[in-house]
């Protein structure tokens, strides 16, 4: 499917979503509003929207603890996402999962994780079943930078391209693990080299240009689908935000580092892109803001006004049935 | 009712649920044509085929990793770790993913799967494949553990556990694997978190599973001759206990001997111990014996390795001791 200005508009819109979303919670943690801690993808908007949004009917994703860019990006409502960082009831796991939790099963998300490469089991799990029922779906597992160099990453690239899974293996290389760059806990300069040593397929594409992520993922999702096996897809972008609401002070890069990238926003980009190919005009990228920022109030209220779980319920969920 | 192995119990209850449920599927270390180290899975993949009796590499994370997401995704794998050592490579999978899924995701995903863990010493295989880590696991809310001790256990609980829908570890103790027994013809199930009074008894309660279970039958039969009639509780399922069990017993006999392979310190004793302290201390007469594993890493050397667990000698030495105070 080419990318019509109408799904442009839809991606423009989530890529707003997520950005104005986790400006807000970062306001909110900063004031003390919300309890725990969450992880910004502030400047990653393009790199997991335009990824998701070449997913079909059927196919899941596995997110990381940075994962509210993801969650936006397969369609889960912001209401049950915000309601879920309240810890109400009326979030997407009842309050009981969390900013590192966020799972909406029916919308294809099987799990956001707190363990780094935790996703990386589930989401071979899931190709495994897709391909032993063999069903037309795939699985695209996200992770950053930190993730490829777990163990398990290893483990699972082996086994997908021993197996032919249908999986992307989705690497966000946004440059840092906390505070840890990329040069310093790996001797490459690209991830996807790693993809080679498995016998995998593998592409770089500019996390920060939300049309390339497009087009580029969705050749990868067709050659995946079509039952090709695996693929690898380093994804270089950059985080503006910090690691966690607790990294403040950000001593391990320079504000001149950071300025380079704010020159890259994914979001500005985008809407240059859509002003220079008549996809839309200046005023409706304004409403487009305005509306998306009412419906984000809404969902604040939403889950101010919901209620907690009842702790009569806490150990309601520790075993299924 | 029919004389077979433990490991062929085992591989029966795999069987018959793999026809019973198409969603059953097997990994592991060389579970195919090589039939598992323990032969559990002999022949199985020539019934069942490759795409259902899968051969996995020496990746035991993903292995887990992976039938969490297959689980997840409507399968009910059953995993092997070739031995129960090796869980340690698989825990992160285990515990941080398939035993928080349901809770975290507040129900909207569960995990049916059993990952069978060969356990235990006896074998000369020196301290890295003879441990015994049942505890370990009952300590992680979200799973449940199982051990039976002989064949008839051993198809019941397979059987139920594959059809739970949480995560089962399911502990097979290797010196039983040749052992037989009897077995029904007909089909049955053992629920899980049911005890099993085997031998009744009013002198006192011996609370042991797995392979104890058998040493601690042959010691009671000594302590018989002696007047000392033992009752013994063969807890079949270490998580979720069966406490019912246990405290009917206890507030008859009023003596306690808790019975395991596994070392002393944070093993199921203790815990069964403190259940009792807590809920029948006014029925006690005496104060509750442990017989455990020494809290040491299990010794190569033939005699070492038996001194380093339980015997019968020691379990009738302790019941001894516990009928004079």
């Amino acid at each position: 499917m080419s990318l019509t200005n109408e799904k442009i508009i839809k991606m423009y819109t989530k890529m707003v979503t997520a950005r104005l979303l986790e400006e807000m919670l970062q306001e909110m943690f900063s004031e003390g509003m919300l309890h725990g801690t969450t992880h910004l993808g502030i400047g990653q908007e393009a790199s997991g929207i335009a990824a998701c949004m070449t997913l079909s009917e059927g196919d899941k994703i596995t997110l990381t603890h940075r994962n509210h860019v993801g969650c936006i990006g397969i369609g889960m409502d912001v209401k049950s996402i915000l309601a879920e960082m309240f810890g109400k009831e009326t979030g997407v796991c009842g309050g009981f999962g969390g900013s590192m939790h966020l799972v909406d099963y029916e919308k294809g998300n099987i799990g956001a994780n707190g363990i780094v490469g935790g996703g990386l089991g589930l989401a071979v799990g899931a190709a495994l079943k897709i391909k032993y029922k063999n069903e037309n779906n795939l699985v695209v597992c996200f992770m950053g930078d930190g993730a490829t160099n777990e163990g398990l990453f290893h483990e699972a690239l082996n086994l997908a391209t021993i197996w032919r899974l249908p999986i992307i293996f989705y690497v966000e290389n946004n440059g840092y693990a906390v505070s840890m760059p990329t040069q310093r806990s790996m001797n490459i300069k690209d991830i996807e080299k790693r993809a080679e040593s498995y016998g995998m397929r593998s592409i770089i594409l500019d996390g920060n240009n939300a049309i390339d992520v497009y087009n580029m993922t969705f050749s990868a999702v067709q050659y995946v689908r079509e039952g090709n096996g695996p693929m690898l897809i380093e994804s270089k972008t950059y985080r503006i935000s910090g690691h966690s609401k607790s990294d403040i002070d950000q001593l391990y890069r320079s504000q001149e580092e950071i300025n380079s990238w704010l020159a890259k926003c994914p979001i500005k980009r985008l809407e240059e892109y859509m002003l220079k190919n008549n996809v839309a005009r200046s005023e409706m990228l304004k409403e487009i803001n305005t509306q998306v920022m009412d419906e984000l109030k809404q969902a604040v209220l939403f889950s101010q006004n919901s209620l907690e779980p009842s702790v009569e319920d806490i150990q309601k969920y520790v075993y299924a049935k | 009712m029919k004389e077979i192995t433990y490991k062929e119990a085992l591989r029966e209850a795999i069987s018959e649920e793999m026809i019973r449920d198409e969603n059953v599927i097997l990994m592991g270390q060389d579970i195919g044509l090589y039939g598992g180290n323990f032969q559990v899975t002999k022949d199985l993949v020539l019934k069942f085929g490759e795409q259902r009796v899968i051969d996995a590499p020496l990746s035991e994370a993903i292995i887990a990793g992976s039938a969490t997401g297959a689980a997840i995704s409507g399968l009910r794998p059953v995993i092997e770790s070739m031995f129960s050592d090796f869980v340690t490579l698989m825990m992160d999978n285990i515990v941080n993913q398939a035993a928080k899924i349901h809770y975290m995701s507040a129900g909207q995903i569960s995990v049916p799967m059993v990952v069978r863990l060969p356990v235990g010493c006896g074998t000369g295989a020196g301290a890295q494949h003879s441990q015994s880590l049942e505890a370990w696991m009952c300590h992680v809310p979200g799973l449940k553990v199982v051990f039976p001790s002989n064949p008839h256990e051993a198809k019941g609980l397979l059987k139920a556990a594959i059809r739970d829908d949480n995560p089962v570890i399911f502990c097979e103790h290797k010196l039983l694997y040749s052992t037989a027994g009897s077995v029904p013809e007909e089909e049955y199930i053992i629920p899980i978190g049911q005890a099993n009074v085997t031998k009744k008894g009013a002198s006192m309660t011996i609370i042991t599973y797995g392979y104890s279970v058998q040493k601690c039958l042959i010691a009671s039969m000594q302590l018989k001759a002696k007047g000392i009639d033992a009752e013994i509780i063969d807890l079949r399922t270490l998580y979720p206990l069966d406490e019912k069990t246990i405290l009917d017993s206890v507030k008859k006999t009023g003596r306690v001997l808790i019975v395991h392979e596994a070392a002393k310190t944070g093993g199921l004793g203790a815990e069964i111990a403190a259940l009792i302290a807590e809920k029948a201390y006014a029925y006690l007469k005496a104060p509750i014996l442990r017989v455990a594993g020494k809290d040491i890493p299990i010794p190569f050397n033939k005699t070492l390795e038996q001194a380093c667990v339980p015997q019968i000698g020691d379990i009738k030495k302790a019941a001894e001791r516990l009928m004079r105070r």
